[in-house]
């Protein structure tokens, strides 16, 4: 198919662009498959180089013969394009909303991407199960890595290798498979080195309501227990909702069943609830009326704070039950794709300090988003401002980020990477030329070819100078468990993302910017010492020499 | 003395704010000046000290099977609660404390006995480091159009203003006089701040007394002088900083605001900041939704909506906007008034200052606009904070917004301030502590007659020799952010206000960010001022020994080992290694098999039985009940910081204990 097909007016001169904190500027507007350029006409420097697919939603306006339209990004932003004439602009209007919402994901830019880097680490290869797995199997013996889904026929969501307790076999998986939702078997997320407790995770059990039960299951789980020990099974839906699941064929894991279990219902909301939450919450947030109150209960009636700590206290109960309970968790919901993983990777940021570091991160968002089959291309395909109200949206992931920022912010020097590495991710999983966040799971990104065909973003991110605006200058290894506060005073909006666009960022940028001077400053003095010192050492042994003989 | 009937109650339980069921068994003792709960504990004593200024309510509530509970709730937004074992003594621990809490007369505050053991002379420079007349000077007073009046010497027309005052050249002694008798308390309009620049200027005073029609000559004389004394502009703003409803119904009663058409060249504005009962309300109720125990996400911002304190400061800010605009962008002079000129009047000239004038974002030029526009303008701190037992309807937290309005410019402008959030929460502190004289009485002329400065010590004194505390790391002289005037955006941003959780919960530790970037930050600095006078000293060493290479000297090496950056104490990391009640008041944890059924299995997961078991825990101090742990104050000097009354002036306090 070609991309000229779709674009009506490729080029309109004249154009002016409005976008917040810059001046208004006029330039010539350029439609690629890909990317809607606006560049001055003065010294043709690109003013503005966007990516249809960052567009969430379109209005176009006329007065007269000028036509404006107003282009709503996924990462927020607006901006106001004025064409002079009325066919070019809407020409350019139906050309962006067909250029938008292309249908094919190998359409989208990924594929035709072209890096100006060199890559010197692949990112398809960074990040290898086996790898992970090498990095608690010294300090246990009681797992192993299993390849029953190397067709993706057991569990089409799961990775080819999951990692599994080693008393139970493959055959025995496949049928804990056609017991749990999706196939999705319990697995194994997270080894808490310090005592050997397990994070696991899974879909629901389909108990259905005349209480079916698998022995196969209750045999998996158990063996992830110690002897006389006990576990704790996090639901991360409410009781009223998870029975209401049995009629459906879900359902929950019966006492009888699990005694060496002890179920938690907690409530986490999902899918559309979460989508309106961050509708409401945007919109709040460019409400630009005078009065106090009213943000206030706007904010209040999105939601959006209450999800976060709904999110984050099941993390810290899930790693409570873990690091001072000395019990291990198995996590699930519906489907085990969404509120499940929300926890489990927040649960792995608590314990692990590892999870902490860019690396370390990562490999968490590889592991128990990607490969955990998180599905970014139903979840991410409409942002804030879509009015089509899809089943399948939903800002789970964006949740997630703003979890660990609000982890960040309580725990600002504990952190190697800052609030920029957060909101870079958001922004590739909603937009983006690399092909790390396309397709909904392993199965589809194989079938996809993306490692083929597509760059990984972590080819990008891990170079060194990308890396150096990811990096918090205040990051001191911190090998503590770290417990972050879920009292609503201690979870305030998170500004860097959603008054992105609102409010001038330059006070806050430049206070940044004083303190990487201030620790530069002092990194720098310490080297200058320590050449000193060692110059004087050798000159008082020279002396020495001179002396001895 | 008299009126401490128990001394010293042992078996006192203090209860732990966010856990509930847990509590530190201790004794409880009454001095003087401060109730004293000491925790039985076998290694470190805990100790929590409560100064009785700084109570705000007592509430004994219903006695019940574990003893008498006593709620004690600061003014430093510090919440104790005690369960006293026999209701008798929990009664008399009630009875002496409601009398402690108010004393009567000056004499009885802790001021007049607390002794840091400075010799008079220490004591007096400490009077003199804040020195208004050099504040004067430092805006370029007296000059062609201004200058020191002496009209009020001996506060013969105004009791409530200082000595010194500057007033318009062109306004006469007969003009100032009529002016003071035409306006509320004879509050006659007086410089505040004047602006170099262009000559612009705030001025200030009390409502005029103008009823529906009532005029006077020599009020409008005084305002055309404040327009003459600003050659570049020909007209006044005259900003009443009430609601015009609020201003209206004081016609009625011979008060009121200034008729545009009988004034020549002024343009009137109402600016609607609340009254001092709204605002006292308002904190009441927002400190209702602060106490709540596990408030849900809606309960909290409900709450805090509800409360209106975001709205009122928020006015308050935009109030000193407008003058700061007013007068650095058109150049324009501001008379800024409210009924009597004490409280709001304050509030927005001291904000339009900060905004307009870097000096007053530095330590000590902080200090100097406490001094002028609240302290020697006679802000009524006595009646505001209730230092003595008085009218409650006077109480009203003025100054606490004015704070509160600076944190939230430092939120928006990081570099721009000197000093840091603890600097504002220590001043918070002491404006209710009465530990120091500055911030006693209603008016300079009562503070005279007291003899304070003879009898009592400086705040500023005792916070400038500890400034290494309360230094912002991100202040930096040549700085873009501490030049001129803070320019907030145009739009009207509803979001720049936030909850200030570091004051109004700040003794819920469990609450604040665990690392502190400040004191990070702060101790990066100072490692890297040691690094420069290494550097300087190795420099020196080496060119020596370069020099004298062939001496054979010998040089020995005397320096340390390169100190490492991980040293930097910055989380408490004992209060970071805690967990808290996540579980909550879950109501389906677990649905459980009977078999376990202990009697509350949510327990399981809360810190009680974890926390013996920690080794990670033994350091810590009570986080929650407002015992700071010492090792997370700033690495830097510090002998005392009003959050720890626990800690401060082991030696004085001492003293008062042992005579108890």
């Amino acid at each position: 198919m070609e991309f000229a097909e779709l674009i009506k007016t490729p080029r309109v001169d004249n154009v002016v662009l409005h976008r917040p904190f810059y001046p208004a500027v006029e330039g010539t507007l350029c439609l690629t498959g890909h990317h809607l350029i606006l560049s001055s006409r003065q010294d043709n420097t690109e003013e503005l180089w966007l990516l249809h697919s960052n567009i969430d939603a379109i209005d176009k306006r006329f007065v007269g013969s000028l036509g404006t339209i107003i282009i709503k990004c996924k990462d927020f932003r607006i901006i106001q394009l004025d064409i002079p004439g009325m066919e070019e602009c809407l020409n350019i209007a139906s050309s962006i909303e067909a250029l938008s919402t292309l249908d094919s994901i190998t359409l989208m830019y990924p594929f035709f991407y072209r890096p100006m880097f060199e890559v010197i680490e692949d990112g398809w290869h960074s990040f290898l199960p086996e790898q992970e797995f090498e990095l608690y199997s010294s300090a246990t013996s009681e797992w192993r890595l299993s390849y029953v889904n190397k067709e993706f026929a057991v569990c089409p969501s799961y990775p080819p290798i999951v990692t599994v307790p080693k008393s139970i076999d493959d055959e025995a998986l496949r049928k804990v498979a056609t017991f749990r939702h999706g196939g999705r078997f319990p697995v194994l997320s997270y080894y808490h080195k310090r005592n050997g407790m397990v994070i696991m995770r899974s879909g629901q059990p389909l108990t259905g309501t005349n209480g079916r039960r698998c022995k196969e299951d209750e045999k998996l789980i158990n063996a992830t227990l110690r002897a006389g020990k006990r576990g704790y099974i996090i639901d991360t839906r409410s009781l009223n909702v998870a029975q209401q699941t049995r009629a459906k064929g879900g359902g929950f894991e019966q006492e009888a069943h699990y005694p060496q279990w002890r179920r938690i219902h907690k409530s986490i909301e999902r899918y559309h609830i979460l989508q309106e939450s961050l509708i409401k919450l945007v919109e709040a947030c460019n409400d630009q009326t005078h009065n106090m109150d009213r943000w206030l209960s706007k904010l209040e009636a999105s939601n959006w704070l209450t999800h976060i700590k709904e999110i984050l206290t099941t993390a810290c109960l899930a790693a409570q039950c873990i690091d001072r309970e000395g019990a291990s968790i198995l996590i699930h919901g519906t489907e085990g794709t969404d509120s499940t993983l929300q926890v489990t990777s927040l649960a792995q940021i608590i314990l692990e300090p590892r999870s902490r570091t860019i690396r370390g991160f990562e490999a968490l968002i590889e592991r128990e988003w990607l490969q955990a089959g998180h599905p970014f291309q139903q979840r991410c395909a409409q942002s804030a401002y879509c009015n089509t109200k899809q089943k399948w949206e939903a800002p789970v992931f964006l949740l997630f980020l703003d979890c660990v920022w609000q982890i960040l912010r309580q725990f600002p020097c504990s952190f190697e990477f800052n609030e920029n590495f957060l909101i870079m991710l958001f922004e590739h999983a909603y937009a983006s030329q690399f092909g790390t966040f396309l397709g909904n799971n392993e199965s589809e990104r194989c079938k996809l070819k993306l490692q083929q065909k597509t760059m990984s973003l972590w080819s990008w991110v891990n170079q060194p100078s990308e890396l150096s605006k990811f990096t918090n200058p205040l990051f001191e290894a911190n090998n503590l468990v770290i417990w972050p506060s879920v009292a609503p005073q201690s979870l305030p909006l998170w500004e860097g993302i959603f008054l992105r666009w609102n409010r001038s960022s330059k006070y806050l940028d430049e206070a940044y910017e004083e303190m990487v001077n201030i620790i530069e400053y002092n990194k720098e003095l310490q080297a200058k010492v320590n050449i000193l010192r060692r110059q004087l050492a050798e000159l008082e042994t020279e002396d020495g020499m001179q002396e001895s003989p | 003395m008299e009126h401490i009937r128990t001394p010293r109650v042992e078996n006192v339980r203090l209860v732990d704010r966010v856990s509930p069921k847990k509590a530190a068994l201790g004794t409880l003792y009454s001095t003087a000046t401060h109730v004293i709960f000491v925790e039985n504990s076998p290694d470190a004593r805990k100790e929590t000290w409560i100064l009785h200024s700084q109570i705000s309510t007592i509430e004994k509530q219903a006695t019940t099977a574990t003893g008498c509970p006593l709620l004690i709730r600061c003014k430093n937004f510090q919440i104790i609660q005690l369960i006293i074992p026999q209701e008798r003594d929990c009664h008399d621990v009630y009875i002496s404390l409601i009398r402690l809490a108010r004393p009567v007369k000056y004499e009885e505050l802790y001021c007049f006995s607390f002794n840091p053991m400075l010799d008079k002379e220490e004591r007096e420079q400490g009077w003199v480091l804040i020195d208004l007349s050099e504040e004067y000077t430092r805006m370029g007073l007296p000059n062609h159009y201004w200058q020191l009046s002496d009209v009020n010497r001996d506060y013969r027309v105004c009791d409530s203003y200082p000595t010194e005052l500057y007033v318009p050249k062109s306004a006469t002694a007969h003009i100032i006089v009529g002016s003071s008798k035409f306006r509320s308390r004879r509050r006659f309009p007086v410089l505040s701040y004047y602006y170099k620049d262009n000559h612009a200027s705030i001025c200030r005073s009390s409502q005029p007394l103008s009823g529906f029609s009532a005029r006077c000559l020599e009020d409008e004389q005084m305002l055309q002088a404040i327009r003459k004394a600003n050659p570049g502009s020909d007209f006044v703003y005259v900003v009443d900083t009430r609601p015009k409803l609020n201003a209206m119904a004081n016609r009625a009663a011979g008060k009121g605001y200034e008729n545009e058409d009988n004034y020549s060249n002024i343009k009137f504005q109402f600016i609607g900041i609340e009254n001092i009962h709204v605002m006292r309300n308002s904190l009441q109720k927002m400190l209702e939704v602060c106490e709540l125990k596990s408030p849900s996400m809606s309960d909290f911002l409900w709450g805090l909506e509800n409360s209106g304190w975001l709205r009122h400061i928020k006015a308050i800010m935009d109030a000193g906007i407008f003058i700061a605009k007013a007068v650095s962008e058109e150049g324009a002079s501001v008379l800024v008034h409210c009924s009597d000129g004490w409280d709001r009047t304050a509030q927005v000239c001291s904000v339009a200052s900060l905004l307009l004038d870097p000096h007053y974002r530095t330590l000590k030029g902080f200090m100097v606009l406490i001094e002028k526009d609240w302290i020697s303008f006679g802000h009524k701190f006595n009646h505001r904070y209730g230092n003595l037992d008085g009218d409650p309807k006077e109480i009203s937290p003025v100054t606490d917004q004015f704070i509160e309005c600076v944190w939230q410019l430092m939120e928006q402008f990081p570099c721009a301030f000197e000093f840091n959030e603890r600097f504002l929460i220590h001043i918070q502190h002491h404006i209710y502590s009465c530990q120091f004289g500055n911030f006693l009485c209603n008016s300079q002329k009562e503070r005279r007659e007291l003899k304070i400065q003879e009898r009592t010590y400086s705040l500023w004194a005792h916070l400038w020799k500890n400034r290494a505390d309360y230094l912002n790391p991100l202040f930096r002289a040549d700085h873009s952010q501490t030049q001129g005037t803070l320019h907030l955006p145009t739009t009207p941003c509803n979001f720049m206000y936030k909850f200030w959780s570091g004051m109004y919960n700040r003794f819920e530790k469990g609450m604040q960010p665990r690392q502190s970037v400040t004191d990070y930050l702060m101790a990066v600095k100072e490692e890297t001022q040691q690094l420069e006078e290494e550097l300087e000293a190795l420099e020196e060493r080496l060119e020596k020994i370069q020099k004298v290479q062939l001496n054979c000297t010998k040089v020995k090496s005397k320096q340390s080992e390169p100190s490492k950056h991980s040293g930097f104490s910055t989380s408490d990391n004992s209060i970071a290694n805690t967990p808290q009640d996540y579980s909550g008041n879950m109501k389906s944890f677990p649905s459980r098999s009977p078999s376990q059924g202990d009697e509350d299995s949510a327990l399981i997961l809360t810190q009680d039985n974890l926390k013996s078991s920690d080794p990670d825990l033994s350091a810590n101090s009570d986080q929650e009940s407002g015992v700071e742990d010492l090792s997370c104050r700033s690495p830097s000097g510090g002998e005392h910081a009003p959050s720890e009354d626990s800690g401060k002036d082991r030696d004085s306090d001492e003293a008062v204990f042992l005579t108890a």
